[in-house]
């Protein structure tokens, strides 16, 4: 497979659709191009987490991290989300890039628990922060990811949550190591937002996922 | 949806036995097959994960063979074999039709080759 530089994915995924409507409860705002770029070129680069791997997608949304995994040689990437909306352009934008192997499936995160565990080898997610009346959420996904994962997660949260996920982790026994740290600038697609971009601290997570959770 | 993905799905209605819910039933509307004959070379091994554990092979219509109902022993081996399993994991698509549960007889569509397997607010 012919290697692709970092500027190549990421100006592929600039061609990614995404959030016509976003919607506010389920806090859905694209993982940037650019971040995404970095994000996978790292797991594939530093941690060969990608190449011939199976991959999930929490909280995929219109699948910027799922179609970026399946450009970087992914043997099969699956996108789970709750909003039928974001899977409709999902859809599209794999139609659009051609691609064989990727799967939607619509699902609630939340409800899975611990059917799909060691499924995937890799986790790969951008999900909910949990401030918008959705509070934990984050932590659901994480450890809904870590039941999934075989080998690795990797994750966005917010750098303010940093001492609660090491505690977590350190309760579930799973190495973690932050990556890099992140300025994620949300523009403003949602009403509330005053400013036209806001900054928020995020950390870019690994965690290798040791079974002892339950 | 590639029935690898259908291997990784199982109900969530509220009350089933452990590890009920599982396999779902497939009903095909409409389905693709890429190539009836097995590729040259699969693109991708057959991941191994599928067959662990969940116990039968899927035996879904679409098929223009049948697999055996469960991973031969030397499978990991055998080419042949890992061959009919990529084209039944990866090459065989639902597109329209429905899952479903084995144990409540909830039927989850699919649309567009997309599952649904929310619940509504009163189910769960």
């Amino acid at each position: 497979m012919k290697k692709l530089k970092l500027k190549e994915l990421e100006s592929c995924l600039q061609q990614v659709d995404t959030f016509e409507n976003p919607k506010l409860l389920l806090e859905q705002y694209p993982t940037r191009p650019h971040i995404a770029a970095c994000m996978l070129y790292t797991i594939h680069n530093t941690f060969d987490d990608i190449e011939n791997k199976t991959i999930a997608d929490l909280g995929c949304g219109c699948g910027m991290l799922s179609i970026g995994s399946a450009m970087l040689g992914a043997g099969f990437c699956v996108g789970l989300d709750i909003d039928a909306d974001a899977l409709e352009i999902f859809n599209s934008n794999i139609e659009d890039f051609e691609l064989t192997n990727v799967n939607m499936v619509q699902c609630d995160i939340c409800s899975l628990s611990d059917s799909m565990s060691d499924t995937f080898d890799t986790v790969i997610m951008n999900p909910p922060f949990g401030t918008k009346h959705n509070k934990g959420i984050d932590m659901i996904f994480l450890k809904t990811a870590l039941q999934m994962a075989k080998t690795a997660v990797y994750s966005l949260h917010k750098t303010s949550t940093r001492q609660h996920i090491e505690k977590k982790a350190a309760e579930w026994e799973v190495k973690m190591e932050v990556l890099a740290e992140l300025r994620f600038d949300l523009p403003a697609s949602y009403k509330f937002h005053k400013k036209k971009s806001v900054d928020i601290e995020v950390d870019f997570i690994r965690f290798s996922a040791k079974k002892v959770l339950n | 949806m590639k029935l690898l993905t259908h291997n990784l799905l199982s109900s969530h209605v509220p009350g089933l036995r452990p590890g009920g819910g599982f396999p779902l039933r497939i009903e095909v509307r409409e389905g693709k097959c890429e190539g009836r004959d097995p590729p040259e070379t699969p693109p991708v091994p057959a991941p191994p994960s599928p067959l662990r554990g969940r116990g039968r092979l899927v035996e879904i219509p679409l098929l223009p063979f049948s697999l055996p109902p469960e991973p031969l022993p030397d499978y990991e081996a055998n080419e042949e074999f890992l061959r009919r399993l990529h084209h039944v994991l990866l090459e065989v698509e639902v597109l329209e039709g429905s899952l479903q549960c084995p144990d409540s007889g909830r039927r989850f569509p699919i649309s567009r080759g997309v599952p649904n397997m929310l619940l509504t607010e009163e189910e769960a």
